[in-house]
């Protein structure tokens, strides 16, 4: 790619996918842009007029916003914690050679081909219902109380859904990287008379210290935006217990029929994804150079 | 001290047979090379020694005690790894102190023993860099560092030097050489590389196959060969092996004759005619390789130039004194 031909015949060859690619990106931005200046509810249509930034206003200052700002953090938050806590024992048992590991590996991965929808239906209706689910009898079994997961603890019964989902992600990844580990590194270790835990705090979690940080960047993404999982369980409630921004956003295009106020409401995420990934990458993305 | 004895010491990888009774004397300071072509079980034999392999039976005795159930780390033997295994994530100090550090020792004590290493290892000044931030013959010093510093019995190498540099190489191996007799500890050396193993070693063991074909020092090897193979094996160019008559007149099924006991004459002298295929002209040295015919390709060495060319008619006369005599299975025959 050195000479001025191959160059210009590269760009060239790039731009009709660039430019689809940008319209395509900015086309949705620049109508939600549009919408978030509106007053704008199906309810009444064509009684649309400009109300400047009437619409952030009404957002920012709904006591919902900041219910569902702190709903979404510790939704994040936690499940990578879980993700990430579960995943390196889980990725170090994967690792040691047992009999039937391929099949092992097979049932690990399995929860991240289950759809957000079907997983939560058989979290709400198999595993967490208190009368009929499975822990339920559980703890009847030993002649506890069933926990109302949805009314009692909501938000934790969301996460554990979201775990559930995302641990084979985090597993995978840990795994592969384990697996790159250097095996004369290991035996350095242990002739410098390094332990089973001194090697896994010295050598091995540092070596995981990347895939880790892969793992909180990609999983921080899909989290921010979580939507099945509550609109099936909990329908965001009880009240606001666990409404995040999306389903916030949600039931403001669609309960409350208020356009404008969910296209404000979509920027706003766009602008709390962005200062959450600026921390992300100033924190983690280090592991990430050379 | 560090005097390492194996007995009988044998390992299989399920019906493989890799070690087939290794028996072994090496004395406390000495250097001693396991030098053999791949696949001979070096290697598993130094791992062997480690304790990073299990014996499948046998003895191995470092200063009178039998080690065979000892984990690595107690028994009190340093390795240099072919891939170095530095510890990416720690700087150089953090490399070569770390076993210390998990011996518990008190940090400033670390950081005086990490000191002197360095500076015994020219490493001081980059003591706190990463060792992706060093060229490949700063690592290997950082590699020997994290031996040295933890003064252990012995120090076992496998195939330290092969990933560098061919000047790199002769340099290290005269550094690790003199850093062994400086500091006196017994040093297991693993190489396939016989220059290596000649020039580093106080005494060498030669592996083939599982077995050990001879143990002794360097010259006694090139000089007074135990067997075909050790004959073959030790010096370059190779040993000429000549069967047939010449060996018949010698009494013995092969004579082999190093290329450098080879007298070269232009063609008329009284020794073995034949005509030269390839003329290696190094200045220090002439490699002839010679068709001679029956006797098939024999190499002659001259030291110096000699004008002679591909093509040219050359008779070689072995010196009577040098000529090595083997039986039909390929003991050496001793007169």
């Amino acid at each position: 790619m050195a000479t001025r031909q191959t160059q210009f015949l590269a760009r060239s060859l790039l731009t009709p996918a660039v430019g689809l690619l940008f319209i395509w990106m900015i086309v949705p931005l620049v109508l939600t842009i549009y919408f978030s200046t509106l007053h704008y509810s199906l309810l009444d249509p064509g009684s649309e007029s400009f109300v400047g930034l009437e619409n952030f206003r009404y957002f920012l200052t709904d006591p919902a916003f900041l219910a569902s700002l702190q709903n979404t953090l510790v939704l994040v938050g936690s499940v990578l914690a879980l993700t990430i806590l579960l995943g390196i024992p889980l990725a170090l048992l994967m690792d040691q050679p047992v009999i039937g590991r391929n099949f092992v590996r097979l049932m690990v991965i399995a929860p991240f081909f289950v759809m957000p929808t079907v997983s939560a239906l058989v979290w709400k209706n198999l595993l967490m219902h208190p009368v009929s689910g499975l822990f339920a009898w559980l703890a009847s079994l030993f002649g506890l109380t069933p926990i109302d997961w949805f009314n009692d603890v909501p938000l934790l019964a969301v996460i554990l859904i979201v775990t559930w989902q995302w641990l084979p992600f985090a597993t995978l990844i840990l795994l592969t990287a384990l697996q790159s580990l250097d095996e004369e590194q290991k035996e350095a270790a242990e002739m410098d008379g390094a332990s089973a835990v001194s090697t896994f705090i010295y050598i091995t979690l540092p070596h995981l210290a990347r895939p880790i940080t892969v793992v909180i960047l990609i999983e921080t993404i899909f989290l921010l935006t979580v939507f099945a999982e509550i609109f099936v369980t909990t329908g965001g409630g009880p009240g606001l217990q666990t409404t995040n921004i999306a389903f916030l956003i949600y039931s403001q295009a669609l309960i409350q029929f208020d356009v404008g106020s969910a296209s404000a409401g979509g920027l706003v995420a766009v602008v709390i994804a962005n200062i959450v990934a600026f921390f992300l990458v100033r924190i983690v993305g280090r592991n990430l150079e050379a | 001290m560090g005097q390492i004895t194996l007995q009988g010491v044998q390992k299989s990888f399920g019906p493989v047979h890799i070690i087939k009774g290794a028996d072994l004397d090496i004395a406390d300071g000495s250097f001693v090379v396991f030098v053999g072509p791949s696949g001979c079980g070096k290697t598993t034999l130094l791992r062997l020694i480690a304790g990073l392999e299990d014996v499948s039976g046998g003895k191995i005795l470092i200063d009178g005690k039998n080690v065979v159930d000892t984990p690595p780390a107690k028994r009190g033997l340093s390795m240099v790894f072919q891939s170095y295994a530095l510890y990416p994530h720690m700087s150089v100090r953090g490399n070569i102190g770390f076993g210390l550090k998990m011996a518990g020792l008190p940090k400033d004590e670390i950081n005086r023993k990490v000191e002197a290493a360095a500076a015994t290892l020219n490493l001081t000044p980059y003591l706190d860099r990463k060792p992706r931030e060093l060229s490949g013959g700063q690592r290997q010093r950082v590699a020997i560092g994290r031996a040295i510093v933890r003064e252990p019995k012995a120090f076992l190498f496998d195939e330290p030097l092969s990933n560098l540099d061919a000047a790199l190489r002769v340099q290290m191996r005269i550094e690790v050489t003199r850093l062994q007799k400086q500091l006196g500890t017994t040093a297991i050396y693993v190489t396939h590389d016989q220059v290596e193993a000649m020039t580093m070693a106080d005494k060498i063991v030669v592996l083939n196959g599982g077995k050990i074909e001879q143990y002794g020092s360097p010259l006694e090897l090139y000089e007074r060969p135990a067997n075909l193979f050790v004959a073959g094996f030790i010096g370059s160019p190779k040993m000429n092996f000549v069967t047939g008559e010449p060996a018949l007149q010698k009494g013995a099924a092969t004579i082999g004759v190093r290329p450098e006991h080879l007298k070269i004459e232009r063609d008329g002298g009284g020794g073995w005619q034949g005509t030269i295929a390839v003329a290696e002209h190094l200045g220090s040295d002439t490699f002839l390789y010679v068709d001679a015919g029956a006797l098939g390709m024999l190499t002659a060495r001259y030291i110096g130039e000699l004008s002679l060319h591909a093509g040219d008619r050359v008779s070689l006369t072995p010196d009577p004194a040098r000529i090595h005599r083997f039986d039909e299975s390929g003991n050496a025959l001793r007169s």
